[in-house]
């Protein structure tokens, strides 16, 4: 047992700016919007360093996939209390392509080569909402996974994790290594401390290749084209239970 | 943390190092999340916001310059005048009670201070479980503070205490406070010394509350010391040193209370701006009309231009260069740039800036006071002038 975490933090549009489409409909606008941790994944950072201050695992290693830029999202996670970073440079057309599934082959070959014994990854991401990551990433360590955790602890040598499901919590149990994925109320991200800012300076990001990994990250999907939400309509009023089940039979919703 | 020690490029008046752009995120994450939602409440409840002063003590921020042997930041005066603004664009109280404490608590016991005194009088200030004040003001001197009445009369191995001291900043909530007072009166202002007090402590009592216009959540009374006795140890630098400390002291403190006035300013101009996107009049957006244009501009400019007086003075002090007249620009330029950007964001809201509902009111409320402590604006410009006329000495 190595006792080392892997987290997995990706750059995301901050979450309070508002989107807008490009013109040419082929994505977001990102050039010069403010860009974050994706919530969930500073979630998942929150509960790698609890463990490390718990003494329940040693090494917390903070890995995001993309251009330079991300350096500033793995730099937050050492100043959080991760111990060293992972850039995995992806750019260009291969960064605006880049899914689940490469991410997942990135990470399960970075879990091999850094020998970890838990991956921890926020459930989603904001900007695409995903949810797939983590699943796959386990798929293809063969890996257990406990997704959607609210709740992570260790039971000798295997780890307890409550789940938020739709019918409520669900408690499994699963043996490490495994992936875990990050859910609103595991916990509450601490704000980095200014003592720790400065220490994460001196903290080393390690820069690697995805073909160094043995990854392709070609995509196996085409963006064919993106739309702003349709427009809210104005409602209309009825007098009646009558003329409302009589609206709705008209649009075809019952 | 000096980069290139004593050098400062100006290329970071362009852009801040990593390290400051990191904590002034970590501070405006802060101010956004748990000092904005609250703000108007500690407002209007006068309550001094205890638990958030306790997280911003973990965070580092309630002692930036101590180094960490002391317990605290160990980061530079530029990252700690990011701080303050950050945080005072959140709640200006809170932004004041950290400025008081670092700056004018903190500060001189840095720098004066005995190695046995910094670890009695820093470092359980440095967690936010304790804040300090500075009773320099009187009721009879406020800028004239060479005139100032407190006695301090030695007595076997005490000095004991006699005076008023008045508009004492966190006075309430503190347990210590950095005093001035007459050792030698026909010394003048060469005869003020200055004293560590704990607090409470028998002698030293705390006047009402008093009822201000703005920073409401931030207490401020008279202290009033009678055969206030103190141990010898307790003096802080050399005898009559006290006028020449106080001066130092306010130099730094100054560059906090821009800071300040700049997270005020810039709380102003972002209500404003948010409003001139979102109320419509004559048929658009009031963003749209010139005469609300100009205001925003002039507002931004304002505030831009104290910005980047207030780091270049912090930059300055930093190198360890003289800052005493880039730091009175500062403080003047910030605090008038509070009040005109408060006042014109009120204009901007029409009769939504006069109600509570928004807080275009509490701005223009705590900015006032910006232009008045630690130096009213017309000192400010006697150090100004004085430094000038230096400059051009016949």
């Amino acid at each position: 047992m190595s006792g080392r975490v892997l987290v997995g933090v990706k750059r995301v549009i901050d979450y309070a700016v508002k989107i807008r489409v490009k013109p040419d409909r082929t994505g977001v606008v990102t050039d010069g919007v403010k860009h974050s941790m994706n919530p969930f994944c500073e979630i998942a950072v929150e509960e790698a360093v609890k463990l490390k201050e718990k003494k329940l695992v040693k090494e917390v290693v903070a890995v995001s996939c993309g251009p330079q830029q991300v350096q500033e999202t793995i730099r937050t996670a050492l100043a959080m209390g991760a111990d060293r970073g992972i850039h995995v440079e992806v750019s260009g057309k291969d960064y605006e392509t880049l899914g689940p599934l490469q991410v997942s082959k990135i990470f399960a070959a970075l879990a091999k080569k850094e020998q970890a014994d838990l991956i921890i990854l926020g459930k989603q991401a904001i900007d695409d909402d995903c949810n797939q990551t983590g699943q796959m990433t386990a798929a293809l360590l063969d890996w257990p996974q406990g997704t959607f955790a609210s709740e992570v602890s260790f039971e000798a040598d295997k780890l307890k994790v409550v789940r938020e499901i739709d019918g409520g919590l669900e408690t499994i149990k699963i043996n490490l290594p495994a992936v875990v994925t990050a859910d609103l109320r595991l916990n509450t991200p601490r704000y980095a401390t200014l003592p720790n800012i400065m220490k994460a300076k001196k903290k080393k990001i390690a820069n690697v290749k995805p073909a160094d990994l043995g990854v392709d990250v070609c995509s196996r999907l085409e963006v064919l084209k993106v739309d702003e939400p349709p427009q809210r309509q104005a409602g209309v009023k009825v007098e009646t239970v009558e003329d409302l089940v009589g609206k709705l039979k008209e649009a075809g919703r019952v | 943390m000096v980069v290139g020690h004593g050098v400062r490029c100006l290329s970071q008046l362009a852009e801040l190092p990593e390290l400051h752009q990191m904590m002034r995120q970590t501070c405006r994450d802060y101010a956004q999340k748990e000092l904005a939602p609250i703000a108007a409440q500690l407002d209007k409840d006068h309550k001094f916001p205890a638990k958030q002063v306790k997280e911003l003590g973990a965070m580092g921020v309630m002692a930036v310059e101590v180094p960490e042997s002391l317990g605290g930041a160990g980061m530079d005066y530029l990252a700690y005048c990011l701080a303050v603004e950050e945080l005072s664009r959140g709640c200006a109280s809170t932004g004041v009670i950290v400025s008081v404490n670092n700056s004018l608590y903190l500060g001189p016991i840095l720098k004066f201070g005995t190695e046995e005194q910094k670890k009695q009088w820093i470092t359980p200030f440095t967690t936010g479980d304790k804040v300090g004040c500075f009773a320099l003001s009187e009721p009879g001197n406020g800028s004239d503070a060479g005139a100032a009445s407190t006695l301090a009369q030695q007595e076997g191995d005490e000095w004991v205490l006699n005076g008023t001291k008045a508009w004492i900043t966190n006075c309430w909530d503190a347990s210590a406070t950095v005093v001035f007072a007459t050792t030698d009166k026909s010394l003048k202002h060469k005869g003020i010394s200055a004293f560590l007090v704990p607090m409470p402590h028998p002698g030293l009592s705390l006047g009402k509350k008093e009822d201000k216009l703005g920073i409401r959540a931030s207490s401020t009374a008279n202290i009033i010391l009678e055969d206030c006795r103190i141990p010898l140890g307790n003096m802080l630098g050399e005898r009559g040193m006290g006028f020449k400390i106080a001066m130092q002291t306010l130099d730094s403190g100054r560059l906090g209370i821009a800071a300040q006035a700049l997270g005020i300013a810039q709380a102003a101009l972002d209500c404003a701006a948010d409003y001139a996107h979102k109320r419509t009049a004559f048929g658009a957006p009031i963003g749209k009309l010139q005469a609300i244009q100009f205001k925003l501009a002039d507002m931004a400019l304002a505030t831009e231009s104290a910005r980047l007086l207030t780091w270049r003075a912090a930059m300055l002090r930093d190198a360890k260069k003289p800052f005493t007249k880039e730091a009175a620009m500062a403080k003047l330029a910030a605090s008038e740039a509070a009040t005109f950007v408060s006042h014109q964001a009120i204009q901007v809201l029409g009769g939504m800036g006069y109600v509570t509902d928004m807080p275009a009111e509490r701005h223009y409320r705590d900015a006032r006071i910006t232009e008045i402590y630690e130096g009213t604006s017309e000192i400010q410009r006697l150090v100004i002038a004085n430094n000038i006329l230096k400059e051009y000495q016949q």
